[in-house]
């Protein structure tokens, strides 16, 4: 790829003089969507606030488009746009709203009312152009504050959660317009959420950052695949992390000695070297203890005794107990086919593919 | 009753027959308040603008201060002021005591804490966050100072009107650096203190229903003000 279009370097962000952020090299390419997860008070609204050259960091620079974005810093933000999870929009109407950054950079009004008109199209908003703003419905606002941002024909695009407080169908449709924009833009866009599957959906890079770091950075699949460490892996959705001890290693599957039980994973690691086993609630297959299963190519079935059984949305959550404890996402259909309640016995199957083996630093 | 039915009555006489002494305290009073709280503006917009947007170390012993001045008694500054502008005090060269330009510094003193305290409560009041997205919106510090004091218009204007409040209806400190010298430092409160003393208490309320209406009509205009719409 070419020049970055914003670059971090060796930043580092202090509170009360501990580091909140610390941030080695990170890059945004123009076209691009640059995902970043991590749990609530990991630094992503920090982070977005260095990039959005609102916070200067104790030590490290922010490059724009090669050169030192903090030089000429009212010049580079004026080519930037940030988009908050509050819309924080002026009290005025919502036409004013989307034209007020347009109007701060001083775009002659026949350009600045194009512009506007433009934008309230693609966000379906021209119909609410002279409503106050203080009349919109949480939805309306952030479509409002989207318009307004985009308006600006930004080179970089920051987006602060901007779908973390409106209801799940309208957080559809909008991430689906937003989508749309995104795809037809040479926009370098930075879109930072907790929610997972947000990243997935817009993201074309992923960045996990959990305590102020980035932990692991890459192609959305690889990173839910293969997390880089236990903290990546339990915030990418795998439940069942356990310690364990590669006892042999060969033809691409590795056999590993976990709290008295042995489990085969895909993948080579040292024979002896300490590991953390991987695995997905999703994964799991569950079947009843007495009958003799069918012959499967799940490398491993192991006894398990169920603990808790917990509703999950549209799922179950089962927690098992296999020597170690084991989580299983079944449907309700059947939880209620296999009868399945704390204390039954089960037997629990899943793939060495779906193993995912990080090796354990003490 | 009676005493303030004449009073009424008195008042309605007095401004209508274009009184040349009523006209006069009035006038006084109406310039020397709004050009006291037009002082006590720049300063107490420009001092909460600092505290709120550059959040400078001891902010809150400082706000405390301003708080507190709220309160100031007005006695105590009008003794200060006075001090100061003595021919031998640190000001005494510019030769304004017993001037209406005492007045206005005496009552700019007295307003300014009033309208700081008020504006940084107002400023406050905005989404901690507005702040950001406006320089994120690409605006100077200046461009960003403008719009966020559009955003706290009601409680800003709220704060110019008990500065100007407190302004025009004090009389101790008016009184101890401007003398209530007629057809210079004669204001609406010190005549009335005056009348009360000579005991023409009808010319007295006459007077104070003038300031009340006075102060009224200031009021409903930057009431108005704050009100409007939204402009486009």
């Amino acid at each position: 790829m070419n020049e970055p279009k914003l670059a971090l370097r060796q930043i580092a962000v202090l509170r009360a003089g501990r580091p909140v952020l610390e941030v080695e090299e990170l890059d945004v390419f123009a076209g691009e969507v640059l995902a970043v997860v991590g749990p609530n008070g990991a630094g992503k609204s920090t982070l977005i606030q260095v990039m959005a050259l609102l916070e200067r960091p104790a030590s490290g620079r922010v490059l724009f488009a090669g050169r030192p974005a903090h030089s000429r810093l009212l010049a580079h933000r004026r080519r930037m746009a940030v988009v908050f999870q509050e819309p924080l929009l002026l009290d005025t109407s919502v036409e004013a709203n989307v034209a007020s950054g347009l109007a701060l950079r001083g775009v002659p009004r026949a350009d600045r009312k194009r512009r506007t008109a433009q934008w309230l199209e693609r966000f379906g908003i021209t119909r609410l152009a002279a409503r106050s703003a203080r009349t919109l419905s949480g939805g309306e606002a952030q479509r409002t504050s989207l318009a307004r941002a985009l308006a600006l024909e930004p080179e970089v695009l920051l987006l602060d959660e901007p779908f973390a407080a409106l209801d799940a169908p309208t957080r559809e449709t909008l991430m689906d317009d937003l989508d749309g924009v995104l795809g037809s833009a040479a926009i370098a866009t930075v879109f930072v959420t907790h929610d997972r599957n947000e990243a997935l959906r817009l993201g074309d890079r992923l960045a996990v950052l959990i305590r102020g770091r980035i932990r692991q950075m890459g192609a959305p699949g690889e990173v839910f695949a293969a997390p880089a460490d236990e903290e990546v892996a339990a915030f990418v959705g795998i439940e069942t992390i356990v310690r364990g001890r590669v006892r042999s290693a060969e033809g691409g599957l590795a056999t590993v000695d976990v709290a008295g039980r042995v489990v085969e994973a895909a993948g080579m690691r040292e024979p002896g070297a300490e590991v953390l086993v991987c695995l997905r609630p999703e994964d799991v297959v569950l079947s009843p203890a007495a009958e003799s299963p069918p012959q499967t190519s799940a490398r491993n079935r192991l006894p398990a005794v169920v603990r808790r059984v917990l509703p999950a949305g549209p799922y179950v959550r089962v927690e098992l107990d296999a020597g170690f404890p084991l989580v299983a996402l079944i449907t309700k259909q059947s939880l209620e086919d296999l009868a399945l309640a704390p204390g039954a016995q089960v037997v629990a199957s899943f793939k060495a593919m779906a193993v995912h083996l990080i090796p354990h630093r003490r | 009753m009676d005493l303030i039915w004449d009073g009424v009555r008195e008042a309605v006489r007095l401004i209508f027959t274009g009184n040349g002494y009523v006209f006069e305290v009035t006038f006084t009073s109406l310039t020397v308040s709004g050009l006291a709280t037009l002082i006590a503006l720049v300063i107490g917009f420009g001092i909460a603008a600092f505290l709120v947007f550059s959040a400078p170390p001891g902010r809150t012993l400082t706000l405390s201060v301003f708080n507190a001045g709220m309160a100031l008694p007005p006695a105590a500054v009008g003794l200060l002021v006075a001090v100061l502008l003595w021919r031998a005090g640190p000001l005494g060269r510019l030769h304004l005591l017993y001037t209406p330009g005492a007045i206005v510094l005496a009552q700019a003193v007295i307003a300014t804490p009033v309208i700081t305290a008020l504006s940084v409560a107002g400023l406050q009041s905005l989404h901690p966050r507005l702040r950001l997205q406006v320089l994120a919106l690409g605006a100077s510090r200046w461009q960003a100072a403008v719009l966020l004091f559009r955003e706290a218009r009601l409680s800003l204007l709220a704060a110019v009107m008990a500065g100007f409040g407190a302004a025009i209806s004090e009389v101790g400190a008016t009184i101890m650096v401007g003398g209530n010298i007629k057809g210079s430092t004669r204001t609406l409160t010190s005549a009335m203190v005056l009348e009360v003393q000579q005991g023409d208490f009808e010319t007295a309320i006459a007077l104070s229903f003038i300031l009340l209406a006075l102060i009224f009509a200031v009021v409903l205009v930057l009431t108005i003000i704050q009100q409007r719409r939204p402009a486009r």
